[in-house]
């Protein structure tokens, strides 16, 4: 307890991935008179410019929904923030922290993702910094049991969607994961990555794909000239991805019996795009949506697969691809379930992308 | 002699009609006839159509009898006759009926100009119905209907598809090759085993359609995934605005998507090497493109768009293959078809995601599939599957005849025809009950698909034996007037085969001695020609009967052991009256009074380049008399009747049975089944030493137990079954009569083979 109460503040947890930074940063709110008497200055100052913003620099957003209020960790209580910014960024983040002076607060940085590794260099020679590298898949497997376990500010970390096929009566749920063995995780960042989890420090990397959230917004940059993930997600959703996909309809003119294939299931993502006149009649919107219902069904197959050899029914999907992203949960929810003839069951976490960066806080408090 | 790239059919022009735009088909010039010899061949007997239409490619199927000429030969009655002067046995060619299955794929756009020739020349009017699959078979019902008044039946495309893959997995060996890149040839064909089943079919249309395969009718759709090859297509119309699908693979060929990916070195920086990954491993297909800012190359995002499908395809089918228990995966349709691009990055695909567990498969007459399919649906009442069929090498265009890969002229000229045609055969091959592992056998000592120095070798060796082949092809047939043309063109077609091997080795599978050989014969029988070597060999066997009686004399004059050697070098100065050799058949040429006696004077002095003879004589002076021998004897004449009968008999009176065989159709101057049994029943007359017996050879060599086997000359003894491994002892003999092979062994021209092996307990 003691050696805990050792470490000094700020306590932040970062992760560095392919397209996205994403920072914790615990702000105690427990500070005593006396405490505060001794806090030097730039300490003050960082807190304070992290919790009276909720956007940092032009890129830097603070995810203030997802706020965990009064938490205790490390004998401290306080609040944790979920802050991100886009990973070309980092040099200008560790240009900030030179500028306030971040390696005289003598505390350790925990990183994790492949960030901690492509920018530990620039950490010691422009921030003075020596990072603390961290397993990514450690991380994010503490920071899933973590969040879980102290829920979202009373109500569910978990959920999933009740009737996922019917259109009508699907809902989303809480879902209590409190025996979560084993579970399959799939973490769909850039790319996906899926590990099978059969115990706190039992865990594997099963396989992973290079089509998750990176191809989704590179080929609708591509293909409609958007330049953001809100803008690209937004087009989908007024989409229609049965213009551009060729389904099995469109072939066997309804389902195909010979293989029990029903009408509307998408034989040929882009099928039709073979077709001048039909490229010509197609959206901006509509490859949006088709370009979304390509990848999310792809990684949902794969996802199945690999739930089936591993012999574990519960999939549990992460990553900041999900970010205000209803369309591709709610088509997860429903292939996982379609496919698996309600075998499997998809769930999700409210803190989406943030688990790996919570994992490296963690590491860093040597509390879990 | 001028280098020619391709096939005859090359050079058919094909000129099309109508506009590009308005969707109307092209049209045969007609100016410029088709030829049916060459490209619907034998179509007046055809019947039981099926066609399998694509996107693309029409695929045609018919069934046909072809009537070719044979050679027999007949015993005369010699009784009461001046039998000095007589020849030996009587030679006749005669007309015969065999079953020929034909398939010609061509593309789309010539399906009318193509029915309308079926239509006027079909003879046989006793077909009602085609059988048609695919995609395209609903839009073409009517054109096909009305062009050739049949009734288009249409049959499920999955069906036909693994029905047609099986008959091919069981009746083309080499069909199967994994594809290997940066090898000098990148494909390695495997050996047929025995039993094919289970297997996973993995077909990439438009989508993609994963099926287990557990018997001949027992399959089951696993599986499938939407990205597949319309995919590929569709999203690279939009991205590069780039049409066509080939030229959407040519655009991928050459990008680099490293400029378009992410990769593993561009989220960890310089330091992937600590975490044990491949920097140059795709973390986010597309993710640098993220950016509205950047333009990206047509052939870069072509390229990353390739390695994302064929990734998750390869990655898909592993899982499905892992969950099945499977190792055996055959990739087929449109997206694999004949491109090696795709063939290389799926194959890559399968390697890293099964760790090198599973292989990825492809098979060479894949196109056809659906069509065969279909095909054996609508003849089901003539059982095409308890007949064995081989491949015709004569009529079958050979891998990738149309791949703009290996012929991109061709392809932009477009309207190629590819044809594919097998031949029922006789009686269905078995292995020899007596090898050691029949599924590891292979019956090639050197693949010249593989060794290119060989495979120079032996095609300049085929290249110059040619014209000989083609003057005795003509003389074997003097009284037919078109004998001389016939055999121009038969010179012409094998010449233009062994043209388009030394382009394409991997054409017809494994290049091999044997399968050089093969394709002669069916280039031979194309054009009438079966037994060139006909009247040389009753010439040549009927010197060798006359000297028979003083051979055995003066060998029953020597001591056992002195006679033991006088038989072995018999054997081994007969086997040097080889027509297939060069440097023989000129001696036999300039010098008709070569004898047997000249033959062993020609013989390396011991020890033999390969020299085992003393254990051998040591066997037969210690061991017991063997039960059974089995001897496949080569040429006819002097090899067989002064060198193996003299061995055969010295067995026989050892207590050992004799089985002779002997192929049972004419290549050069081998002696065939039937003319041994007119020279063994001559002999028997001699000889009481010697009788027969006719039985199916597995049978023989099972009842009779066989614990001997002879293998004589050098196609069977050294270019096959060099290192076959047998079950009872052996003994491989040969001369060898080729210096680039006896040199490549270590020896000179005329060395001896001499392999005596007893397989280990």
């Amino acid at each position: 307890y003691k050696l805990v109460n050792l470490k000094v503040f700020p306590w932040f947890g970062l992760d560095i991935g392919g397209t996205l930074v994403k920072l914790v940063y615990f702000e105690p709110k427990d500070i005593t008179a006396e405490e505060e008497e001794e806090e030097v200055e730039n300490l003050k100052s960082i807190r304070k410019y992290l919790t009276s913003n909720v956007a940092y620099g032009s890129t830097g957003i603070r995810d203030v929904h997802l706020e965990l209020k009064d938490l205790t960790l490390c004998g401290r209580k306080g609040n944790l923030h979920f802050i991100r910014f886009p990973t070309h960024d980092m040099p200008a983040f560790i240009q900030m922290g030179s500028e306030k002076h971040f390696s005289s607060l003598h505390t350790t940085l925990c990183a994790t993702g492949g960030g901690a590794y492509k920018f530990e260099q620039d950490f010691r020679t422009m921030g003075d910094l020596q990072l603390c590298k961290l397993d990514e898949l450690d991380c994010l497997i503490k920071g899933v049991l973590y969040i879980d376990s102290v829920g979202f500010n009373g109500r569910s970390e978990c959920y999933y969607f009740e009737n996922p096929t019917d259109a009508e009566r699907c809902q989303k749920l809480p879902f209590n994961l409190e025996n979560p063995y084993p579970l399959l995780l799939v973490n769909i960042g850039s790319g996906v990555s899926i590990l099978a989890v059969y115990s706190k420090e039992n865990y594997k990397r099963v396989t992973g794909t290079s089509l998750g959230g990176g191809t989704f917004f590179g080929l609708c940059c591509l293909l409609t000239g958007c330049s953001t993930f809100e803008e690209a997600l937004e087009m989908a959703s007024h989409g229609d991805s049965t213009k551009v996909d060729k389904l099995v309809r469109d072939i066997y003119g309804g389902d195909y019996e010979r293989f029990g294939l029903p009408g509307w299931a998408v034989a040929s993502s882009f099928g039709n795009m073979m077709s001048k006149e039909k490229r010509e009649s197609v959206s901006k919107e509509d490859l949006a949506r088709a370009t979304l219902v390509t990848i999310t069904n792809n990684i949902g197959s794969i996802a199945r697969m690999c739930a089936l050899n591993e012999n574990i029914n519960r999939v549990v999907f992460v990553g900041n691809f999900l970010r205000i992203n209803t369309i591709s949960m709610r088509l997860l929810a429903y292939a996982l379930d379609y496919w698996s003839k309600g075998q499997l069951k998809a769930l999700f976490l409210e803190h989406e992308g943030y688990f790996g960066a919570v994992g490296a806080l963690l590491e860093l408090l040597g509390s879990a | 002699m001028p280098m020619r790239p391709s096939k005859e059919w090359v050079a058919i022009k094909m000129a099309e009609r109508g506009g590009r735009g308005s969707g109307g088909h092209g049209s045969l010039d007609k100016s410029i006839t088709l030829p049916p010899d060459e490209i619907f061949r034998n179509l007046e007997n055809a019947k039981r159509f099926a066609i399998d239409i694509g996107g693309s490619l029409t695929k045609l199927a018919y069934y046909s009898t072809v009537q070719h000429k044979v050679a027999r030969v007949r015993s005369f009655d010699h009784s009461g006759k001046d039998i000095e002067h007589e020849p030996l046995y009587e030679i006749s060619v005669q007309e015969e009926i065999t079953a020929r299955l034909h398939f010609i794929k061509f593309e789309n756009t010539y399906i009318e100009t193509c029915l309308d020739f079926i239509k006027d020349h079909l003879v046989n009017t006793e077909t009602k119905v085609i059988k048609a699959t695919g995609g395209g078979a609903y839009k073409f019902k009517d054109l096909i209907e009305k062009k050739l008044g049949l009734k288009v039946d249409k049959e499920d495309v999955m069906t036909c598809l693994i029905k047609g893959c099986n008959f091919v997995l069981k009746n083309i060996p080499h069909e199967v090759f994994a594809y290997q890149k940066d090898s000098d040839t990148e494909f390695r064909f495997q050996t047929n085993h025995p039993n094919i089943f289970p297997y996973l079919l993995v077909n990439i249309g438009s989508g993609v359609s994963i099926v287990k395969v557990e018997t001949e009718d027992k399959f089951e759709w696993i599986g499938g995934s939407s990205i597949g090859g319309g995919t590929f297509w569709g999203l690279g119309a939009l991205l590069t605005k780039t049409k066509k699908f080939d030229e959407l693979l040519q655009l991928a060929s050459k990008g680099q998507h490293t400029n378009v990916d992410m990769l593993v070195k561009d989220v960890y920086g310089g330091a992937y090497q600590t975490l044990g990954l491949s920097g140059n491993l795709i973390a986010s297909s597309f993710g640098k493109s993220t950016t509205a800012d950047k333009e990206f190359s047509k052939e870069d995002m072509a390229k990353s768009l390739l390695h994302m499908i064929s990734n998750d395809i390869g990655q898909l089918a592993c899982l499905y293959a892992k969950l099945h228990n499977l190792d055996k995966i055959y990739f087929g349709g449109f997206f694999i078809r004949g491109h090696p691009v795709t063939m290389r990055t799926i194959t890559y695909s399968i390697n890293f995601f099964s760790k090198g567990e599973v292989q990825a498969l492809f098979l060479r007459h894949e196109g056809y599939l659906g069509a065969i399919g279909a095909f054996l649906k609508g003849a089901e009442q003539d059982n095409p599957n308890q007949y064995s069929w081989g491949e015709n090498y004569a009529g079958s265009s050979g891998l990738m005849s149309t791949s703009p890969d290996v012929f991109p002229m061709q392809r932009t000229r477009s309207g190629t025809f590819d044809m594919f045609e097998m031949d029922r055969l006789e009686r269905p091959l078995v292995n020899l009950p007596l090898l050691k592992d029949p599924s590891t056998y292979i019956p090639d000592t050197v693949d010249l698909t593989d060794d290119a120095m060989a495979r120079k070798y032996w095609l300049t060796c085929f290249e110059e034996a040619l014209d000989g082949v083609a003057k005795r092809a003509a003389a074997s047939q003097p009284d037919s007037i078109d004998a001389s043309e016939r055999a121009e063109k038969f010179r012409q077609k094998y010449w233009n085969k062994l043209q388009t091997l030394r382009q394409q080795p991997f054409a017809y599978g494994t290049l091999t001695v044997r399968s050089l050989l093969d394709t002669r014969e069916h280039c031979l029988n194309e054009f009438n020609f079966p037994d060139p070597y006909s009247k040389v060999k009753q010439k040549e066997n009927g010197i060798a009967l006359k000297c028979f009686q003083s051979v055995i004399e003066s060998l029953d004059s020597l001591g056992w052991e002195e006679r033991q050697f006088a038989l072995v070098k018999g054997l081994l100065a007969g086997n040097v009256f080889d027509w297939g050799a060069k440097a023989v058949s000129d001696v036999l040429e300039s010098e008709p009074q070569f004898g047997f006696e000249e033959a062993k004077s020609k013989l390396q002095e011991r020890p033999w380049l390969e020299d085992s003879y003393s254990q051998w004589l040591e066997r037969l002076k210690e061991g017991p008399p063997h039960k059974c021998a089995l001897i496949f004897a080569d040429n006819s004449g002097i090899d067989i009747i002064l060198g193996v009968f003299p061995f055969v008999r010295e067995l026989l009176s050892r207590g050992t049975e004799v089985i002779l065989a002997c192929n049972s159709g004419p290549a050069l101057n081998d002696v065939t089944y039937s003319e041994s049994l007119i020279v063994t029943e001559r002999i028997a007359a001699m000889d009481p030493v010697i009788h027969r017996l006719d039985k199916g050879l597995a049978v023989l060599v099972r009842e009779r137990e066989t614990d001997l086997v002879i293998i004589e000359g050098m196609g069977r003894a050294i270019h096959t079954n060099y290192y076959a491994a047998l079950k009872c002892e052996s003994l491989k003999l040969a001369v060898i009569k080729n210096s680039w092979l006896a040199d490549r062994l270590g020896g000179k021209i005329f060395s001896v083979i001499f392999k005596y092996e007893v397989p280990c307990k």
